[in-house]
């Protein structure tokens, strides 16, 4: 009995690592992109983000003052300054690019036949008997480290000038009817499949369940072409006919499944009772099937928010159109080094959908099961 | 602001549109075919058979512009040259048989559905397995599914962070080259690596579409009966056994919904080829490829149809497959 015991508590442990390791495995990148966005922009090209509890060793030059800024302390002529700027520590100094860290703070090397000492502190003395003559300072290559520093300015500079705050107000004027319009479309129709009789139901039905799979791809040239020919050309009118359209199969057939598998009874007697059809459409259907709703709503709006192909197409390119997906495309073509400004907009652009997410996964996990599960 | 407004507007206008034509439609009906007075039985059945096709009617109309008629029109358009003004036959088709890129596309989303199904199917199972087991499994399933509510754009630039490339032997920011570095490895810029490029970038969408795998495959397990686990636990089977042996074999039909919606997933992957690599060092594929003849340089509408007819014609399978189960259901 002990071994059997002690066999099962070790199963428990081998489970609950393994699961651990596939959570931390799952969660890391994200968790990536969150720390960066709160970091110093020099820190980020630095250091990896998980070194950023600790403090980060930077390499750079400062030039020291010219002829034009020596003075004579008796019998040498003198440049002093600071090579640190502020909450740097001085790990090394040198005076080629190759050995940055040579000398330690307190240290003197020979310059050209001038002396020059780096203090700890970052204060440099630069001695010559003759008076200095270059016009460019001398270079001191200093090695720093600076403490971990986070920062909200990535978010304030983001939000501020690049266009993000632009984008999303762009996206929410996307996502927003693209998400409500096709609701509403699809639940009438739904209800006609699942509890109407008519010739062709079975046909119809069968043609939802065909277009769920139709690669958008397919639709774009045609539909380009078409919305040019009505006028509508390039602008939101056009990319939330788009959205409904390509969202409704989905919630067609999610709404239809679910309303299939309401009580035949309540409807059957409220037929009986009198009521028209649309009285138990809404009075009845609509408020019984609201966890269905909620769930395509989650889907749409999450497609919709996280869309970069029809918004690309349907929207066009211009600064005051681009949605949140097209500005981090282009800031990762154009910017690729500009860490923080990525990393900053990334997340705010994933903020919103994994709010919803996390505040409505009961319905979005409740949606996929009746979508495949049952369906299939 | 005025975006703002514009949006409740067409919110407004939307909802109050649809259902203007759903009651007025339905008032009108009824106005014209009263269900009382002499005629009451032969009117409401005159009226049931016209009153389905109000309420679908909207849905068939979108659903008939924005999705069949592409369809048919693409096919279409797949016989044209690129500005399609002149008739070429299946001279596209033609063009794409012999076209290295097409080629190079192919064999690209073939790797991708043999390994990105394959491997988010495995992970969901063993993620599922695992955190059924466990006190805090709901809040590691929370983490594990988390990835699907990013935007494969947004997944591109997560990733980016993780594949950077430093001078080797210099600090690494990448986490991947970080790790490769300490393990005594040279850093590699992967996203340019042939042929195994590929591979990081598939990785991407696997670490996306495990959670969904893994959020179906846990609802099936639990649907096991429980009879059939005790059964085999008397037996002296043990975890392993039961997991391979009994368990698997029972959700074999949810696997296969899994594996086919992910298929359809990857064959439509765009975003992440495209805001990462854009197609380059030997990453290209279909879906990338089209948007490349459609809107790079010259359009040109007609080889990007026939691009688009072959991702269609790819799913079909799938589609038929699928019409056939719900038609089982329904019967």
């Amino acid at each position: 009995m002990e071994g059997m015991a002690g066999q099962k508590s070790t199963l428990t442990w081998a489970v609950n690592l393994a699961a651990l390791f596939l959570v931390v495995l799952w969660t890391i990148p994200t968790a990536g992109l969150f720390v960066s966005s709160f970091r110093d922009r020099d820190q980020i090209a630095a250091t990896g983000w998980w070194k950023s509890l600790t403090s980060s060793e930077q390499t750079d030059f400062v030039r020291t003052g010219n002829a034009e800024d020596q003075k004579q302390d008796g019998a040498v002529y003198v440049l002093e300054g600071n090579v640190l700027t502020e909450g740097q520590k001085l790990v090394g100094w040198g005076t080629s690019a190759r050995n940055p860290a040579a000398y330690k703070g307190g240290e003197s090397a020979d310059v050209d036949g001038a002396k020059l000492t780096v203090d700890e502190d970052g204060a440099y003395r630069m001695e010559s008997a003759t008076p200095f003559t270059m016009k460019r300072g001398e270079r001191i290559f200093v090695t720093t480290a600076s403490p971990p520093k986070f920062t909200l300015a990535n978010y304030g500079r983001v939000l501020g000038a690049e266009g993000i705050g632009r984008a999303f107000m762009n996206t929410m004027t996307v996502t927003i009817p693209a998400t409500i319009i096709p609701i509403l479309i699809a639940a009438f129709a739904a209800y006609a499949l699942a509890w109407m009789e008519f010739p062709g139901r079975a046909l119809l039905t069968a043609v939802v369940v065909g277009l769920l799979v139709v690669p958008l791809q397919v639709a774009l040239i045609p539909l380009l072409r078409l919305h040019n020919d009505l006028g509508i050309g390039k602008g939101y009118l056009g990319i939330w006919l788009a959205h409904t359209g390509f969202g409704l199969p989905l919630a067609i057939y999610l709404l239809r499944n679910y309303m299939a598998g309401l009580p035949r009874e309540v409807i059957e007697s409220a037929r009986v009772d009198g009521a028209t059809e649309f009285q138990i459409f809404r009075k009845i259907i609509l408020p019984l099937s609201f966890p269905a709703l909620a769930s395509f709503a989650i889907f749409q709006f999450l497609w919709v928010w996280n869309d970069l192909l029809v918004a690309t197409v349907f929207l066009g390119n211009t600064r005051e159109q681009l949605v949140m997906t097209g500005v981090l495309r282009e800031l990762m073509g154009s910017k690729g080094g500009e860490w923080e400004i990525l990393a900053t907009s990334a997340f705010i652009s994933i903020s919103v959908p994994l709010i919803v997410f996390f505040a409505m996964q009961k319905y979005l996990v409740r949606g996929l099961l009746a979508g495949s599960v049952k369906g299939g | 602001m005025e975006l703002l407004l514009l949006a409740v507007g067409t919110i407004a206008v939307g909802v109050l549109g649809c259902m203007a034509w759903f009651w007025g439609s339905n008032f009108v009906l009824d106005q014209l075919l009263p269900p009382r007075g002499p005629k009451a039985g032969d009117n409401i059945r005159r009226a049931g058979l016209i009153r389905p096709w109000l309420f679908l009617g909207p849905a068939i109309l979108f659903l008939g512009v924005y999705l069949v008629y592409p369809v048919l029109n693409s096919i279409w358009l797949s016989m044209f040259n690129g500005s399609s003004t002149e008739y070429v036959g299946g001279s596209n088709y033609a063009w794409l048989a012999q076209d290295a890129k097409f080629r190079e596309s192919m064999i690209n989303n073939f790797f991708w559905l043999l390994i990105v199904p394959a491997l988010a199917t495995l992970f969901g199972l063993i993620a599922a397995q695992l955190t059924d087991r466990i006190r805090w499994g709901n809040f590691g399933k929370s983490l594990i599914f988390m990835p699907m509510a990013i935007s494969f754009v947004g997944a591109g630039v997560i990733w980016k962070f993780i594949y950077e490339y430093r001078e080797p032997g210099t600090e690494q920011i990448g986490l991947l080259n970080a790790i490769w570095q300490s393990l005594g490895g040279t850093a590699q810029t992967w996203l340019t690596l042939q042929p195994v490029n590929n591979f990081f970038l598939m990785i991407v969408l696997v670490w996306i579409q495990t959670g969904f795998a893994m959020v179906i495959l846990s609802a099936a397990l639990r649907g096991i009966p429980e009879e059939t686990i005790e059964a085999a636990v008397l037996d002296g089977a043990s975890p392993w056994q039961i997991f391979f042996k009994i368990k698997v074999p029972q959700i074999l039909g949810t696997i296969a919904v899994v594996w086919t919606t992910i298929t359809i997933t990857v064959l439509k992957v765009f975003d992440i080829v495209f805001v990462m690599t854009n197609g380059q060092w030997g990453t290209q594929v279909l879906a990338n490829l089209m948007y490349d003849w459609m809107f790079r340089g010259t359009p040109d509408y007609g080889r990007g149809s026939a691009i688009a007819i072959v991702l269609m014609i790819l799913v079909l399978p799938i589609m038929i497959w699928n019409i056939r189960n719900v038609r089982r259901e329904m019967r």
